[in-house]
């Protein structure tokens, strides 16, 4: 029983959250090999091969993987298909991107955003917003997954694993990157975060999120955001927490002047402890809250500032 | 050129769900349903496509039982010139709808295809790939910004670090982010005039695919529930309770 998980990196840095998706690859089988498909990426391998469990790493080290396009990226996993039952990727931008195409060619069902294993063709999965969580069973021969990261502890890293070079180039040519344009933050990413604080459309505009910078500082914390927020241009797109955006679930969750929609829980109730400020008592964010701070915040932030 | 929109009908993104007694799948009895909103933000970027002058007609198509006319009715009534059902009491894996809509693709022969990225109900965020794997028409998800520009669409996605944009070869497949339109509404004449358009019903069994379920749902149950919480009266109160009692700041 050999499993394929997909390594999320940005050719220099492994992705913490594919240490969690190779923990899911674990409950499934013991036999988890990582591909590593990207562009002078060693250092992804190097680190790639230290984590524990893995027993093998795949490196499609090419100029064809550097931004890693859909198209390219499952042409090479479907080159491997054949060796591997299970073929997985976290529940990424990357992942989402291909891993449908990869089910799609291989001709069986894909089944996303997993956040339990039953047995090796049965998974558990949030639905409507997480509002319902369904058991799936898969009836083809091979699974192809995505993995929901935060219901899954980190693997370690003290493995060392075989690596093996693929010389498999594929270049689809009918797709190009053209530019990034990437949030530059010193803070600690999203996903990553023991802490976040996010502010909603209560904070009025984006210079007021200045008032989380401080807090965060103290407290080390990402800072995300509604979708409110990011519509209305407070903040980046990268920093919406949500159904449709990212996936939390940090030691503590600071909700500022959001509402508390089921989009937005869906992507963060799962956080260990949740704060929630906002002015309204009757505000369904306090419904999730483990402490709800009934104020304004132009009030509240500064002092919580302040005294922490 | 054509372009090619796929809606699905979904529970109203309003609605919160029930799951039935018998964990046997959610209770969608007498819930208001709607045009998933990722596929709104497709209709209404394909109408200003056509309005652009870049594109010269618009196909909606759902695939679904009857009750999804209503949906291609709004779509219509969006400024689609014409919709398809492919009819099925079954609900379908996203790798099935996908072979149906190729089949679409094969006979329309669309520029264009723009379905949502993920439906809000089973949260699934395939169809669009799988769409385009199978077709072999180039993919751009989660876009933000679409323009046409001679035999090529470049597409503005958004990704987890930021914005991305790909340079697509025209017959592609773009998914729709929450940011690259606002969707109209419906004005009254247009819902009367929507009546008159063409809504060509097909059976999904006369595809000649092999629509096998591949999933099984073997039961749903409603997430842990929180424990409810306290209301605290001040920051003071808050940081103490922070510090002692959840004991995740120092
Ligand atoms: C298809 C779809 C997908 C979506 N995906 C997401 C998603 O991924 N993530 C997401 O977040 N949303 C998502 N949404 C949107 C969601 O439905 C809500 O509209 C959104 O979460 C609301 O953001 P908000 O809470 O910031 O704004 P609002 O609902 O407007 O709430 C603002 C809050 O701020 C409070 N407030 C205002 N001023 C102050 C003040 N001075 N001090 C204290 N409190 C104050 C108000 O009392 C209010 O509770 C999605 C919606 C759709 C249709
Ligand atoms: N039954 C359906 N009929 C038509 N289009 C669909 C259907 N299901 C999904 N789609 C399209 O695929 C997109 C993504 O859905 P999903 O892969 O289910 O998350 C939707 O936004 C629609 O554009």
């Amino acid at each position: 029983m050999s499993i394929l998980v997909y390594a999320e990196h940005d050719n220099t840095e492994l992705k913490a959250d594919t240490l969690k998706t190779v923990t899911a690859a674990l409950k499934i089988g013991s036999d988890v090999h990582l591909l590593v498909a990207g562009a002078n990426c060693q250092s992804v391998v190097e680190q790639a091969a230290k984590v524990t469990g893995v027993t093998k790493v795949l490196v499609a080290d090419n100029a064809a993987y550097e931004h890693q396009l859909a198209e390219n990226v499952s042409a090479l996993v479907l080159e491997l298909a054949a060796d591997y039952d299970t073929i997985m990727a976290t529940a990424l931008t990357t992942g989402k991107n291909f891993v449908p195409r990869v089910a799609a060619l291989l001709d069986v069902a894909q089944i996303s955003d997993i956040i339990d294993v039953e047995s090796a063709d049965t998974f558990v999965r949030p639905i409507y917003a997480g509002n319902a969580i369904a058991t799936v069973k898969s009836l083809d021969v091979k699974k192809v997954l995505t993995v929901r990261a935060t219901a899954f502890d980190a693997a370690d890293t003290d493995g060392s694993a075989e690596v093996v070079t693929l010389s498999n180039v594929t270049d689809a040519g009918i797709s190009s990157h053209v530019k990034d344009e990437l949030t530059v933050s010193a803070r600690p990413d999203l996903g990553a975060a023991s802490i976040v604080i996010s502010g909603g459309r209560g904070m009025q505009n984006g210079e007021n999120f200045k008032l989380l910078d401080g807090i965060a500082d103290k407290l080390g914390a990402a800072i995300g955001a509604s979708r409110a927020a990011v519509d209305a241009g407070f903040v980046p797109n990268d920093m919406q927490v949500g159904q449709t955006g990212k996936i939390v679930a940090p030691d503590l969750y600071i909700a500022v002047g959001i509402s508390g929609a089921i989009q937005h829980l869906a992507g963060m109730k799962d956080s260990k402890v949740i704060v929630a400020i906002n002015k309204d008592p009757e505000a369904p964010i306090f419904q999730v809250a483990d402490y709800g701070l009934e104020a304004d915040l132009f009030d509240a932030l500064p002092e919580l500032e302040a005294k922490l | 050129m054509k372009v090619l929109v796929p809606i699905k009908r979904v529970i109203d993104y309003n609605v919160k769900v029930r799951v039935k007694a018998d964990n046997s799948d959610v209770d969608l009895t007498n819930t208001k349903m709607a045009i998933n909103p990722f596929c709104e933000i497709a209709v209404e970027e394909a109408v200003r496509l056509k309005e652009a002058g870049t594109v010269t007609e618009i196909i909606v198509v759902s695939v679904g039982d009857k009750t999804c006319q209503e949906q291609l009715r709004t779509a219509l009534a969006l400024g689609a010139d014409r919709a398809i059902q492919i009819e099925t009491d079954e609900s379908l894996d996203a790798l099935n709808i996908a072979k149906l809509l190729q089949k679409v693709v094969e006979e329309e022969q669309p520029q264009l295809v723009i379905l949502g990225k993920q439906s809000i109900d089973s949260d699934n965020n395939q169809t669009g790939q799988m769409l385009a794997a199978l077709t072999g028409m180039s993919q751009g998800t989660f876009a933000s910004e679409v323009v046409v520009d001679g035999d090529k669409v470049n597409v503005t996605r958004e990704v987890d670090g930021g914005l991305q944009t790909l340079a697509l070869t025209l017959p592609a497949v773009v998914t729709t982010d929450l940011r690259l339109n606002e969707p109209r509404y419906a004005s009254l004449p247009n819902i009367m005039k929507a009546k008159r358009k063409p809504l060509d019903v097909k059976p999904a069994a006369d595809f000649g695919i092999n629509l096998t379920a591949r999933t099984s749902l073997l039961k749903v149950t409603p997430p842990a529930e929180r424990q409810a919480g306290i209301m605290v009266g001040s920051i003071d109160e808050l940081i103490e309770k922070l510090k002692t009692e959840a004991k995740v700041i120092s």
